[in-house]
């Protein structure tokens, strides 16, 4: 390990850093534009300048430098400062003065690092130059007059996002950042560029104008819009979200979001229940939420139990789930089901419906096979793991199902089970690539097992899985990667069919036979509502999409920023939301609302607060007690052979933008659909 | 003091003549007093008085919507709204300020980058109502308007010492 000295002070790293580490590591502040820890070394802003000797008498670029036994490094010397003021200079030569409409003011590193290094003024009084701006697509606004051509979007682009279609033309003053053709991004990681932007060149559309940093409460909390449980910081300005940025988790979203869980959040004010509904003549009347409760309760005490059911949506959080189950099974009821895609998993052991490698593990495997699933847009930011990996090499990936551009080099192997059972066969080559594998890895996508043989085809991946020795040791590669936030939660409280209970569609087959009669939804959308026959709907939930249409009586419910909820990602990690803005109008927090319609169905349940509803989670399952951690699952038998359809396997996201209620309501997200589809209007005239 | 000359003072009523003497010095001299509405003192150029947002010559509000003198104002009495305006400029929607919070700081003026927010020179504002004073932007554009002349002739004055 090297030993260097930095501002006098000794101080021993590992070898293969950069100075710039090394000065972290001792506490020494460098400035710095160009370089990011989780991109690659560019070394063009020159502002992390440092004295270094031995070695030539000039200032060096601390971030290309590796550190070397003996070196003494100089991070506040007279030479250092000149130098930094001196680049700071030339920077700021052609960066407009125009802060107080930047976007970007007040959080802005330029603005930021010219107060603690720069000049007090200027001394160029030529003309500054002026950059024609760029057309990102709907989500990122350029202003390239602006940029500074640290080149950080251009990296995370070709690096992270895995779609070069960012580059620099020109060269010197005349140097442009820019997409070479005029297209929107075709990233679903595109926002994370607004983040690395280091001055306002690239700054969020959506967001344009309406705020500043310092007006805004910020809110640590957790995505719930896909299944990877990405870890966010809700921006909030009186009663609205104003925007949502990624908060720093190395176990599960490093520091990416996807474009959905930044952008959705205009859908949260539109579209929202905020009264409760009762259908009175045919039509959806408000009503106070006395009455509401009353006739809801009144219609859960005379039914019998058999006769109702639940489904959970894909956005129910564990607390409402666990609430509505005990309901559920004090009214006598078995057919309660969080499964609403209609997969058959969650009846075996635990590591039968998890992402048993962990995020992080995917850094650690050496070969993966992909089963009906299309991660870039079932959880784009596992997707960027699955690309990091893939870029460190000697990373095979096999794909099964429909085949896609997954940003990395994938070996579309077949469409359907038959290729599955080839490789357990091992009568493909891939097979051997699989064996040969020290850890290997399997991902099976809710494409493979929303299938009505999913049973079977769970079984014959365990199969796979242990042919393969993908379970060996303290490595589980056999991964199920959900779809869902809710699901993992829903599964792990049991939310489920009892005894003789129906699942998701026998419950809607039940309902339009009227053998159910009682159908309560708890935030429910993605099953065909419109097949629930003459049963009475309970829609409780937040937007008013497919459910809420079909309803009997709505209750309004919170949606993620407005509660305080556990959520259990794919990986089975618990983590929290906060609230961050108060329900609209008299929505309520979920768990609160069935609480208090137990109470007038003559069930009441136990708990008066948050902390009952979270000790009781926490007796259910240890995992409610073990918020932010992964505990393994063990290894058991699961899935049931049978019979399989040669049917090939279907991906179930066809439009990554509109998956759930909130990015539904979206604009946004409606803007990223037409832009993805092509839906430019303004034709060039030379595209026929 | 001797009897002799206290007797005089009093009879020669030396107190009320002195009295009257310095009456009629006072009367004339120049008068400070002022018949107020009719007549008004001198105002610096610096005067804070009541608020106004100003336009550019071509009719452009300068306002930018930068919201620092929302950030500034001790009294918290600024409140912005902003949003792209049709042609992809930065304008606010609302600009309101609280004229009975404001504290009349001027420090609002001095944050502000384009000189779109002033305090100008009018200081008969009082109102009836409350409501009366929590101006909006029509108001506070409507009083750039009028007193444009007079604000823009104050900041060319005090411009060298800013």
């Amino acid at each position: 390990m090297p030993t260097l000295i930095i501002d006098g002070e000794e101080i021993e790293v590992e070898a293969g850093l950069t100075v710039l580490q090394a000065c972290e590591f001792a506490g020494k502040e460098i400035p710095r534009f160009c370089y990011h820890e989780r991109l690659s070394v560019a070394g063009n802003c020159r502002m992390c300048l440092v004295e270094v000797s031995p070695g030539p008498p000039k200032p060096a670029a601390s971030c290309a430098m590796p550190v070397a036994d003996g070196m003494e490094v100089k991070t506040d010397s007279d030479m250092v400062r000149k130098a930094r003021q001196g680049v700071m200079e030339f920077l700021l030569i052609n960066h407009p003065l125009d802060c107080p409409i930047c976007d970007q003011g007040g959080e802005c590193d330029l603005q930021d690092q010219a107060m603690a290094y720069g000049n007090d003024g200027s001394r160029f009084l030529e003309n500054k130059r002026a950059v024609e701006d760029k057309d990102l697509g709907p989500l990122i606004k350029t202003i390239m007059t602006r940029c500074i051509h640290c080149t950080r979007c251009i990296r995370f682009a070709t690096e992270v996002a895995g779609v070069p279609e960012l580059g620099a033309t020109g060269r010197g003053e005349n140097m442009e950042v820019g997409t070479y053709v005029e297209k929107a991004l075709s990233s679903e990681l595109s926002g994370n560029m607004i983040d690395l932007c280091p001055v306002g060149a690239l700054t969020s559309k959506p967001y344009a104008f309406t705020a500043r940093s310092w007006e805004l409460k910020k809110t640590e909390s957790i995505d719930v819009l896909d299944a990877v449980g990405s870890n966010i910081r809700v921006d909030t300005r009186g009663p609205e979200v104003m925007r949502i940025l990624p908060r720093n988790n190395d176990g599960v979203n490093e520091e990416w979001i996807s474009d959905k869980a930044r952008f959705a959040c205009d859908g949260l004010r539109r579209q929202r229940l905020d009264k409760p509904y009762l259908r009175k003549d045919g039509k959806l009347q408000p009503v106070g939420w006395p009455e509401a409760l009353s006739v809801v309760g009144q219609k859960l005490a005379g039914t019998s139990g058999d006769k109702i059911a639940a489904i959970a949506g894909d956005l129910a959080d564990a607390e409402a789930m666990l609430t509505l189950k005990e309901l559920m099974d004090s009214l006598v009821s078995p057919n309660i089901d969080c499964r609403q895609d209609g997969t058959q998993i969650g009846e075996g052991p635990r590591a039968a419906y998890l992402f048993n490698s962990t995020i992080d593990g995917i850094e650690d495997a050496d070969a993966l096979l992909i089963v009906g699933s299309n991660p870039r847009l079932e959880a784009p930011v596992l997707n960027a793991r699955i690309r990091k990996r893939y870029l460190m090499g000697g990373f095979p990936v096999g794909l099964i199902g429909e085949n896609a551009d997954l940003t990395y080099k994938a070996e579309h192997l077949g469409a359907g089970p038959d290729t599955l059972q080839a490789l357990i066969d091992g009568s493909i080559r891939f097979a051997e690539v699989m064996k040969g594998a020290e850890r290997p890895m399997i991902i099976v996508g809710t494409g493979a097992l929303a299938r009505p043989d999913g049973p079977a085809i769970l079984a014959q991946s365990r199969r796979l899985a242990e042919t393969v020795d993908a379970v060996s040791g303290d490595w589980n590669g056999f991964n199920v990667l959900q779809r869902a936030a809710s699901r993992i939660a829903g599964l792990d409280i049991g939310f489920r069919p009892g005894d003789g209970g129906r699942r998701t569609n026998r419950i809607i087959a039940g309902a339009a036979s009227g053998d159910i009669e009682v159908v309560y939804l708890l935030g429910a959308d993605e099953i065909d509502t419109s097949a629930l026959g003459n049963a009475f709907v309970i829609y409780q939930g937040h937007h008013g999409d497919a459910g809420a249409h079909r309803a009997d009586a709505i209750l309004p419910g919170a949606a993620y920023t407005e509660k305080e909820a556990t959520y259990v990602n794919v990986e089975g990690r618990a983590q929290q939301t906060k609230l961050a803005i108060f329900p609209p109008g008299e929505a309520k927090e979920d768990w609160a609302i069935i609480r208090a319609l137990s109470e007038s169905a003559g069930k009441k349940l136990p708990y008066d607060s948050l902390e009952q509803v979270r000790a009781r989670l926490a007796e259910i399952h240890p995992v409610f007690a073990d918020i932010g951690e992964v505990t393994p699952a063990a290894w058991e038998a699961f899935g049931i052979e049978g019979d399989i359809e040669s049917a090939p396997f279907r991906n179930p996201v066809t439009d990554f933008y509109l998956t759930d209620v909130i990015s539904r309501a979206s604009e946004t997200m409606a803007e990223c659909t037409a832009a993805a589809r092509g839906g430019n209007p303004e034709k060039t005239g030379t595209d026929g | 003091m001797g009897l002799l000359d206290r007797s005089a003072r009093t009879i020669f009523w030396a107190e009320l003549v002195s009295g009257m003497a310095l009456t009629l010095k006072y009367f004339f001299k120049p008068k400070v007093t002022l018949n107020y509405p009719y007549e008004k003192g001198p105002l610096s150029p610096r005067f804070r008085g009541e608020h106004a947002l100003r336009r550019y010559p071509n009719g452009e509000e300068r306002c930018i919507a930068c919201k620092l003198c929302e950030a500034i104002c001790p009294a918290q009495a600024i409140t912005i709204e902003a949003e792209p305006r049709d042609d992809g400029s930065r304008r606010t929607t609302r600009y309101d300020i609280d004229m009975v919070k404001c504290i009349y700081c001027g420090f609002c003026e001095e944050a502000c980058p384009v000189d779109a927010i002033v305090e100008g020179p009018n200081f008969e504002f009082a109102a009836e109502t409350r409501e009366e004073l929590l101006y909006d932007k029509d108001k506070l554009l409507a009083n750039g308007d009028r007193w444009e002349t007079e604000l823009a002739a104050r900041l060319e004055v005090d411009a060298p010492y800013r």
